[in-house]
């Protein structure tokens, strides 16, 4: 669209400023698209009027992304990524930096609270449907920010340098070693070194820092662009575009802002006070978003007896650990680990239920999803612990480990999950879908 | 959907997501329960006693290298007070508790090098700390001449033993597993259960210490010693946590006034959606 052709910029501020302000938008739109960009992403975004408490998630881990960035900024100020100043250089921002001790918490207790919020965000999408067609691309590049997370987490793990961070580190590369044929140079050259050491450290930093964020970046806003382009789902799990008023606007529709901004900064707030209520009075988390350990320096003469991944982890680890090797090789439980992140991917294509919503979809699927809940808990439980936590079985079952047990089974209902949805997602009895959204 | 249902619903949500998470994680594997730290931060004679034995016993071999000495201020001490009283392994008083002592040395003397305790509270937890420096006892087959109940074979000597005196082990022997408890749960300080044998000669023994050759504090002196070093060790350990939680607490009572106001915003706007 030519400059000219563009509908005039209409800014309803009185006052001696009015015309000013319109001017220097006309400037700017006659050179940059703003006012297409406001009305096409914000102010003519058409959202369902019927987002419930699941749709404040996706605007929290944006905000969590901007804290995150924020804090990293100014962390790396003082941060030092070398194996003989780190531990104690992020102790002298606990301590002497002005504010440093808010900045760390900010950033320790923002990543625990960026895999609550993304975790809440992608259960939405199991709730509603939301990776049905035509939101399959949108629900990828959500995954792929998913895997880039964790990558972002266990990169920052490092930098602390305490005893967990070393050691986790080392137990993750190496799980890369156990990959047949390329595992054995593919760690090393993670490491670039042996062992984990200052050469892992300084890399790490490096991704930390610069590479993955940046990949981050560009892919939440492929996130937002696909979202915005098919528009979003909502807990009815029915298109809204299909019924549209005389100006073709959706008749279920409302303007993203102002209504989902004021609802938004609403539930900004209230994310907020929960998070400064564990950032100001339990930063530790009773151990889960700062481990005990992590405060012993990295000593890599000593390992520590019990080795535990943070908690946004721990369900992966059940997995790995529950998996027994087999033909001399560590490589089938890592797999595995491997195959539950992989697996999400499919997703869009294993549910062919005739409904997205649970609203409408019927007892299976329900049951399914709770098995599902109740599996990814227990694992993630499991992971805290040692595997001979519940004791063990007589010996009738050879006396093996409960929790080890445990954990196979609740594996093998977390991929079950996903590879018979195929089947049961259209054997189970939906109900039908309303014309209209119900509010 | 009603709004005030929804608040709550938020609300319960977020508390339940807090009451799961807070269940602790273990700090250190360690057999029966640890005796409870008398921790209050408030308390700054307290603080100020605990600094005094932090720097005449533990800085002798334990560095707290990110712990500056003029830091001490925070605690109600001049820098004149520091300087005269407690500086005896620095110059100034803005340099950081480091020791003469080198890792190296340290590990020939020793066989470990002592761990810097800048942080120790925040690794081991105050309680492990406060029973751990109650719980030493004479053993003549170590190499120091000591052992301590809760940390087996441990390197260090017992750096306080002229204060609490001399403690010695005792090892009681019961046949049923029942009457070992009862009997622990009656020993008033820490003390660990152990089986030995197999099958019908299994015994359970209760190990406790008990002091045989007194010090220069009677056993509360010595307790309220060692509260005031675990006290400072947790100060220590993050000196900046009581104004943290001050400082909380004001940005909690604005984001409650912003709660409000946003509330009343959204509940405004969405007043024509229907």
């Amino acid at each position: 669209m030519a400059a000219t052709q563009k509908e005039p910029v209409n800014i309803t501020c009185a006052g001696p400023l009015n015309g000013m302000a319109s001017g220097l938008l006309t400037w700017i739109d006659q050179r940059f698209p703003l006012m297409e960009n406001w009305r096409s992403h914000l102010a003519e975004y058409y959202a369902p009027k019927n987002f419930n408490f699941w749709y404040y998630f996706g605007s929290l881990a944006m905000l969590v992304l901007v804290l995150q960035i924020v804090t990293g900024i100014f962390l790396t100020m003082h941060y030092k990524p070398d194996a003989t100043l780190a531990f104690a250089s992020v102790e002298y921002i606990m301590r002497e930096v002005p504010f440093g001790w808010l900045i760390r918490y900010m950033h320790s207790t923002g990543s625990s609270a960026f895999f609550i919020v993304v975790y809440l965000h992608m259960f939405r999408g199991l709730l509603y449907g939301s990776y049905r067609k035509p939101r399959e691309l949108l629900w990828i590049f959500g995954v792929v920010i998913y895997l880039c997370m964790m990558g972002e987490a266990f990169f920052g793990y490092l930098l602390p340098w305490g005893q967990m961070s070393y050691w986790g580190a080392q137990v993750i590369v190496n799980l890369f070693a156990t990959i047949p044929v390329i595992g054995p140079d593919l760690s090393l050259w993670i490491r670039g070194d042996y062992v984990v050491s200052d050469a892992t450290l300084n890399r790490f930093f490096a991704l930390h820092v610069i590479a993955i964020p940046l990949v981050l970046l560009g892919l939440v806003a492929a996130h937002l662009l696909a979202l915005h382009e098919v528009g979003s789902n909502n807990p009815d799990g029915i298109e809204i575009k299909a019924h549209k008023d005389a100006q073709g606007r959706p008749l279920d529709g409302i303007p993203f802002h102002p209504y989902y901004v004021v609802k938004d900064i609403y539930g900004v707030v209230v994310f907020l006070i929960v998070f400064a209520i564990i950032l100001f009075f339990m930063p530790e988390m009773g151990g889960y978003f700062l481990e005990h350990n992590n405060f012993i320096p990295a000593d890599p003469l000593k390992t520590p007896e019990h080795i535990v991944v943070v908690w946004y982890f721990t369900p992966y680890y059940s997995m790995l650990r529950a998996i027994p090797p087999m033909f001399n090789s560590q490589f089938p439980g890592v797999a595995v680990m491997g195959a539950a992140t992989m697996i999400l991917f499919l997703l869009p294509w294993l549910d062919r239920s005739p409904v997205k919503s649970i609203r409408y979809k019927g007892p299976i699927f329900k049951w399914a999803l709770a098995l599902f809940v109740v599996a990814l808990v227990v694992l993630g439980y499991l992971g805290t612990v040692l595997t001979n936590e519940w004791g063990q079985f007589g010996a009738w079952m050879g006396g093996a480990e409960r929790a080890t047990v445990a954990a196979r089974v609740f594996t093998l209902i977390y991929f079950l999950f996903f590879i018979l949805m195929p089947w049961y997602s259209v054997i189970d009895k939906t109900k039908p879908e309303p014309q209209r959204v119900t509010g | 959907m009603n709004a005030m249902t929804s608040l709550a619903r938020t609300l319960a949500f977020a508390c339940a997501c807090i009451a799961l998470l807070l269940s602790p994680v273990a700090s250190a594997s360690g057999p029966g329960k640890l005796d409870h730290a008398p921790i209050d931060l408030r308390d700054a004679a307290s603080l100020q006693s605990g600094a005094k034995i932090f720097v005449n016993y533990c800085l002798n071999c334990h560095p707290a290298s990110v712990m500056r000495y003029n830091r001490l201020r925070d605690l109600g001490l001049t820098e004149e007070q520091i300087r005269e009283n407690l500086l005896f392994s620095a110059d100034k008083v803005g340099e950081m508790m480091n020791v003469g002592l080198t890792r190296k040395d340290a590990k020939e003397s020793f066989g470990a090098a002592p761990p810097d305790l800048s942080v120790i509270a925040r690794s081991r937890g105050a309680d492990w700390l406060y029973t751990y420096m109650r719980a030493f006892y004479r053993d003549s087959g170590s190499l120091t001449g000591w052992n301590n109940l809760l940390f087996d074979r441990v390197a260090m000597p017992h750096a306080l033993w002229t204060l609490s005196g001399q403690a010695a082990l005792e090892v009681r022997d019961f046949k049923t597993e029942d009457a070992a408890i009862a009997a622990k749960l009656q020993t008033r300080s820490f003390s660990r259960l152990e089986t030995s044998g197999e099958g019908d000669g299994k015994r359970y023994l209760l190990k406790t210490t008990r002091i045989s050759t007194p010090g220069l504090q009677t056993a509360a002196q010595y307790d309220a010693t060692v509260g005031d070093l675990v006290n400072y060790l947790v100060w220590m350990s993050e000196p900046d946590q009581l104004f943290r939680k001050h400082v909380g607490i004001v940005v909690l009572f604005v984001l409650l006034v912003l709660l409000v106001l946003t509330r009343a915003l959204y509940k405004n706007f969405w007043k024509d959606v229907h």
